[in-house]
């Protein structure tokens, strides 16, 4: 183990730099992510997220975020163990009839102010599921969602381009 | 000497063969196989309902005979196999929710999918209006000295799918845990009834995001199956490159998430990133992260190029770089040996009563594997080794993803080697002598990185009229309430994980 730790002090890390200049939108995105985050929220957004019903896929792709080349830590962005330690739920998945009451009692429990993220095409309308006795349908069906982030999943950088326009949002709301 | 499968089939009408046949049985019969079932002498690959018909695929396990015997029951009553073999009983309690088929003698009657949510019970077969109130779930009772309960569940704690799990804990021992699970049911079997195999590929690569290359390969070849259909050799060997890549990502996942759940985050780090370099070459090669829409009914949707090629090669070139230092830290740090040496331990006695799959399986002591078993093209021309191991603990199951990484990378190397030039899809078409209410039926097993993966499918007039996918944690779920007895509480997230059974997978 001493030996892994050692090399990665000399080894250049894999987390991907500040993107280059002519790639504007993910440029945009580490910074006024950062900027946007901290003057409202103290440089950190706390992130607790449901699946509500999806196939897991979109799941995968949440977890890469906490890889090192993501690493979505460095954006102020954590995912939390309770609905009480959040500010957004991320929610995944048609909205089964089965998660429909754990969604929304989920809801309820994440404290003012809050925000809900809509992951993935079936988190907008169900989706492919759509239409089935045991779908209810997409997120905004049970409870208020602030943004919807389509793919089938989303990569993991459609998703921080996702959390920043949410972010925007947040903070304009808050200025306006 | 005809082997048991032949002697059951003896007489029969066999309905359908392709490649596997089935059979109408009478209610003796039938019971018979239940019998054998619960002898050891059969292993049941899975049982599932029609509106008035019942299903049971059954595999020798010593020939690989392979067999589906179908019992008619116009009065939506059969004799329960779960009574005498444990392994069906949430598949009986399963085809009751969705077909109302009851399985006379079945011990645990309780509903499984249907949380008293739809509007509808019976959904896919008579259907009658849901009931007015629902009623509470009634766990099964635990009796004892200052035992006490721990709810969790169908919210977890993690960035992973809802289920429930109800323990019963003496102190830090587990003395009981019982799985809930349904809450992602979506209906994918309803979805399918009448769709077209274009529809119907895409909900079969997502019943189970993480094994949607095993689910699309398995639906296809079960529709090729049924249309007499026969896939271009490029692209045979192709779903095998997408198969092993999907199989590669997951199993580097589980090894560093198996490990986290031990508190030794630097494993996770480090296979996380070969993780992520698996499914960036994917994206180069196959337009997708997790391939997903790639294999379709007769063939692949997309060809590699040379730039595809080139970042599985790099892939591969980083993950022997960086992977056999991660092997060694895992076998070199007692610490977190400590934690998965002797942990959930699972018996091969179990592992066999219930032919539960991939590397649950194989970590105690079965050594099924489709790819090596059934021997399907491209992998009967393929060098690999089938790792086996009878400890059953979380190790064994860490160790044999270890392994089944080592063969994968091997795999993909002869595949790209070997790649046959040629066409990627054969035309769907209905066959010549094709008429009005023809029906087609077909079946087809891969294996996906959890396990066998098994599609049967009927088509009247190239429409879904029945499709069945079964996942591997119907038989490996219900093992985990098993290898938990006696651990910690604290230790289940990582027998869970080392488990890694899919949720989405069987509740459909």
């Amino acid at each position: 183990m001493r030996k892994l730790l050692f090399q990665s002090l000399f080894r250049s890390p894999f987390t991907e730099p500040a993107p280059s200049a002519d790639d504007a939108a993910v440029t945009e995105l580490a910074t006024s992510l950062g900027r946007a985050a901290r003057r409202r929220l103290g440089r950190s957004l706390s992130i607790r997220e449901v699946d509500a019903g999806s196939c897991n896929g979109c799941e995968l792709e949440i977890h890469a975020l906490n890889n090192a080349y993501y690493d979505v830590e460095r954006f102020g962005l954590r995912f939390v163990a309770s609905p009480r330690h959040a500010d957004v739920l991320m929610v995944t998945g048609p909205v089964t009839r089965n998660m429909r009451e754990a969604l929304k009692l989920t809801y309820d429990a994440v404290p003012g102010p809050k925000w809900v993220v809509a992951v993935g095409d079936c988190g907008r309308d169900g989706g492919c599921f759509a239409g089935s006795y045991a779908v209810v349908g997409g997120v905004a069906e049970v409870i208020p969602v602030d943004l919807h982030i389509p793919g089938c999943p989303p990569t993991p950088t459609a998703m921080l381009q996702g959390l920043l326009a949410l972010l925007e949002r947040v903070d304009s709301a808050a200025s306006g | 000497m005809p082997s048991l499968i032949d002697r059951i089939l003896e007489g029969r009408e066999i309905r359908q063969r392709s490649p596997w046949p089935r059979a109408e049985v009478g209610a003796h019969l039938w019971r018979f196989v239940a019998n054998e079932l619960a002898q050891g002498r059969l292993g049941l690959l899975g049982l599932w309902g029609e509106p008035s018909m019942v299903h049971m695929a059954i595999m020798d396990g010593d020939t690989a005979e392979i067999a589906i015997v179908s019992l008619d029951c116009p009065d939506r009553v059969y004799p329960s196999v779960g009574v005498h073999h444990p392994p069906a009983l949430r598949l009986e309690r399963t085809a009751r929710d969705l077909f109302g088929l009851v399985a006379e003698g079945l011990p645990d009657t309780r509903p499984w999918l249907d949380h008293d949510n739809w509007d509808v019970r019976f959904p896919l077969g008579e259907r009658i209006d849901a009931l007015p109130t629902s009623s509470p779930y009634r766990f099964l009772p635990v009796e004892g000295d200052s035992v006490h309960q721990i709810a969790v569940g169908p919210v977890h704690a993690g960035i992973i799918e809802p289920g429930h799990f109800r323990f019963t804990a003496s102190g830090e021992t587990v003395v009981r845990l019982e799985q809930r699970l349904g809450y992602v049911h979506k209906g994918i079997e309803g979805l399918m009834t009448g769709a077209t195999l274009e529809r119907a590929v895409e909900l079969a690569g997502r019943v189970s995001g993480d094994s949607t290359v095993a689910y699309a390969y398995a639906f296809s070849k079960a529709a090729e199956a049924a249309l007499g259909l026969v896939a271009p050799d490029r692209a045979v060997w192709l779903r095998a490159l997408l198969a092993e890549l999907e199989r590669l990502a997951n199993h580097l996942g589980d090894i560093g998430a198996i490990c986290n759940d031990a508190s030794f985050a630097l494993m996770h780090a480090h296979t996380s990133v070969l993780r992520e370099t698996v499914l960036r070459a994917a994206n180069t090669a196959f337009g997708h992260r997790l391939m997903r829409d790639v294999i379709v009914p007769g063939g692949v949707a997309r060809d590699i190029n040379d730039s595809g090629r080139e970042a599985i090669h790099a892939a591969l070139d980083n993950i022997r770089l960086r992977f056999p230092a991660l092997v060694e830290l895992y076998d070199n740090t007692a610490s977190l040996q400590d934690r998965t040496v002797d942990t959930g331990v699972l018996k091969p006695a179990l592992a066999r009563q219930y032919a539960a799959g991939g590397y649950i399986g194989r970590a105690s002591g079965r050594s099924f594997d489709a790819r090596r078993t059934l021997a399907c093209p491209p992998y009967d021309d393929l060098r690999f080794d089938v790792p086996v191991l009878t400890e059953g603990d979380v190790s064994a199951r860490v160790w044999i993803r270890v392994r089944e990484v080592e063969q994968s990378l091997s795999l993909i190397d002869q595949i790209l080697d070997r790649l046959p030039e040629g066409a990627l899809r054969a035309q769907v078409r209905p066959r010549k002598e094709a008429r009005e209410g023809m029906v087609q039926e077909g079946m087809a097993i891969t294996e996906g990185f959890r396990g066998d993966v098994l599609v049967w499918l009927r088509l009247r007039d190239d429409r879904i009229e029945r499709c069945h996918l079964r996942d591997p944690s119907w038989f490996q779920w219900p093992l985990l309430e098993a290898a938990i007895e006696g651990n910690i509480v604290a230790d289940f997230p990582l027998c869970n994980k080392s488990f890694n059974c899919s949720y989405s997978g069987v509740d459909l």
